[in-house]
């Protein structure tokens, strides 16, 4: 029994621990495992072998993972520039409106929010599917080539990880821009400041808590996609998670995969921790 | 100052539009004789009477309903306590706490069903119904104790004190004074919890094991084959309205003290 040493209570720790616990033993523990095994041999029967070595590290530099790697990043750092383009103004106009227009607003964001993530991506792969009616419509007018496709292409899985992540976005920055106060704004344009520069100069950085927090929650999920490029990308779009997900399934190879996942999670590591500080930085100024 | 108002009035409503246009296909295409969807070629109820004759499907329906119904009381339990503790007590235990109960929301999903498929194959676990509802468990718990963060935000302690000075002992405050006061949120949240079980795919594929396929992965079987599509519109648009109605239940729940 661990007791007032600690600084916490009997009480706190009988609180805590259930919690705690559980997510030490099937979270933490678990997120470790993976830099370990990284170091492991493979064992032919697609288990983890006895020895140490370095081999799944050396994976990182082949030039083709590389190239992976740098694909991930620029696609994530898109889509995640896209969902802000079109997120920020939402939530000015949200922020603006009335009680009414403000809730169903947010009821019809969080509807996709909690519909399966699954069933979203199947809806976009039937909409771009060769046959489905959007190619068809813009075949019709010579938008398209007769044998140019919109499935399967690096585009689609931009595309598809917006629509997936696009309420990450607006609901922190919604959240931001619902305590900002608007007449700030007013007191920039009486002292002769453009709108657009009342916009950029005053309402941005009035709610860059919320762009931080929505840079985070698109970001870095998408750094880990797996499903969306599986589903509607081709090989010239696959992400680093489809990779993990190769080496963990069709080859069989845990370590090797671990050593991927060890990358993809130090990546994930450095982007929050950079995003945070910046934020913490930003507040204490 | 007008146009800019125009501006993103065009955005908010497109980006509506952009949301909901590919659901309202989708279900309408469940409805469609037509097996592409390129037209509507009449109405017709034989892509659901497909699906309820499917025993794959039902199979995996049945067990997704089974280890949602498993997985979220153990998840809102565990939740409720880690949000009480969490408002109740600021100590460096509770800073690890957060960071433990707050990293499973942002990590990518491919991470978390990565690690954990690792994690039973290095301790020799065998991959099934339990791993699947451990990991359920998992990822529920930061969900629900978020939740309840956000509840207990105007919950009154004092209620608590008072209970205590009248004479209550801990354990019958808890239960006759918080227990009945959090039950709504308590409930929101194991809706939410519900919801996010039967739809995971992600964790689930990663440690499912032979013959423990969950309805998602079904479908995922389904579409990778690419056979079928119109039985997977009919199964999505049940799923849609499943998830819908567990959502506004769990919304309802949450808002009565407000208005």
């Amino acid at each position: 029994m661990k007791r007032k040493g600690t600084g916490a209570s009997a009480a706190e720790w009988q609180l805590t621990l259930p919690s705690l616990g559980w997510l030490l033993v099937f979270f933490a523990a678990p997120s470790l495992i993976i830099f370990v095994i990284s170091f492991r041999t493979a064992d032919v029967t697609g288990g983890i072998g006895g020895e140490w070595t370095l081999t799944h590290w050396r994976a990182w530099s082949d030039p083709h993972l590389l190239a992976l790697l740098w694909r991930t990043v620029w696609i994530s750092l898109a889509a995640t520039a896209l969902c802000l383009l079109i997120a920020v103004p939402m939530a000015w106009f949200m922020a603006g409106c009335s009680a009414f227009w403000r809730n169903a607003i947010l009821l019809l964001v969080i509807i996709p929010f909690w519909t399966n993530f699954l069933i979203r991506v199947f809806a976009w792969k039937a909409i771009l599917h060769s046959e489905g009616a959007l190619v068809g419509v813009l075949r019709s007018l010579h938008l398209l080539g007769a044998g140019d496709t919109l499935l399967y292409t690096p585009a689609a899985v931009l595309l598809v990880l917006v629509y997936a992540h696009l309420p990450f976005a607006i609901l922190p920055l919604y959240a931001a821009a619902e305590k900002f106060d608007f007449t700030l704004m007013d007191a920039a344009r009486d002292l002769g400041a453009s709108a657009t520069r009342a916009f950029f100069s005053v309402f941005i950085p009035g709610i860059r808590g919320g762009i931080g927090a929505a840079c985070l929650m698109v970001f870095v999920p998408v750094l880990g996609s797996y499903l969306i490029p599986d589903l509607v990308g081709g090989q010239a779009s696959d992400m680093i998670g489809n990779r993990i997900a190769q080496r963990a399934f069709a080859d069989r190879n845990l370590p090797e995969a671990s050593a991927l996942a060890s990358g993809l999670a130090l990546a994930v590591m450095v982007a929050a921790l950079w995003i945070w500080r910046r934020q913490s930085a930003e507040v204490k100024a | 100052m007008k146009k800019r108002r125009a501006f993103s009035t065009a955005i908010t409503i497109g980006a509506l539009v952009f949301f909901h246009a590919p659901l309202v296909v989708l279900v309408v295409n469940s409805f469609n004789t037509s097996r592409f969807g390129l037209t509507w070629d009449g109405f017709t109820l034989k892509w659901y009477e497909e699906l309820f004759r499917n025993r794959e499907v039902l199979a995996a329906l049945w067990r997704t309903l089974k280890i949602a119904l498993l997985a979220t009381p153990v998840a809102a339990v565990l939740g409720t306590l880690a949000a009480l503790a969490l408002h109740r007590h600021r100590s460096r235990l509770q800073q690890a706490h957060m960071l433990m109960v707050q990293l499973p929301l942002v990590i990518p999903e491919l991470l978390m069903g990565f690690s954990l498929l690792l994690f039973f194959v290095a301790t020799g676990w065998q991959l099934g119904m339990t791993t699947i509802w451990i990991a359920h468990v998992t990822f529920c718990i930061s969900f629900v104790t978020m939740v309840m963060l956000a509840r207990l935000q105007d919950f009154d302690f004092t209620l608590l004190d008072a209970a205590r000075d009248l004479g209550a002992s801990r354990w019958q405050a808890a239960r006759r004074v918080l227990l009945p006061l959090l039950w709504p949120g308590v409930l929101a949240s194991a809706l939410l919890s519900f919801t996010l079980s039967i739809d995971d795919f992600v964790i689930t594929f990663f440690v499912s094991g032979p013959g423990t396929t969950t309805l998602p992965v079904q479908i995922y079987s389904m579409m990778k084959l690419s056979r079928s599509m119109p039985v997977i519109n009919a199964l999505s648009a049940l799923l849609l309205l499943a998830t819908i109605v567990l959502v506004m239940s769990s919304h309802i729940l949450i808002r009565p003290r407000r208005s």
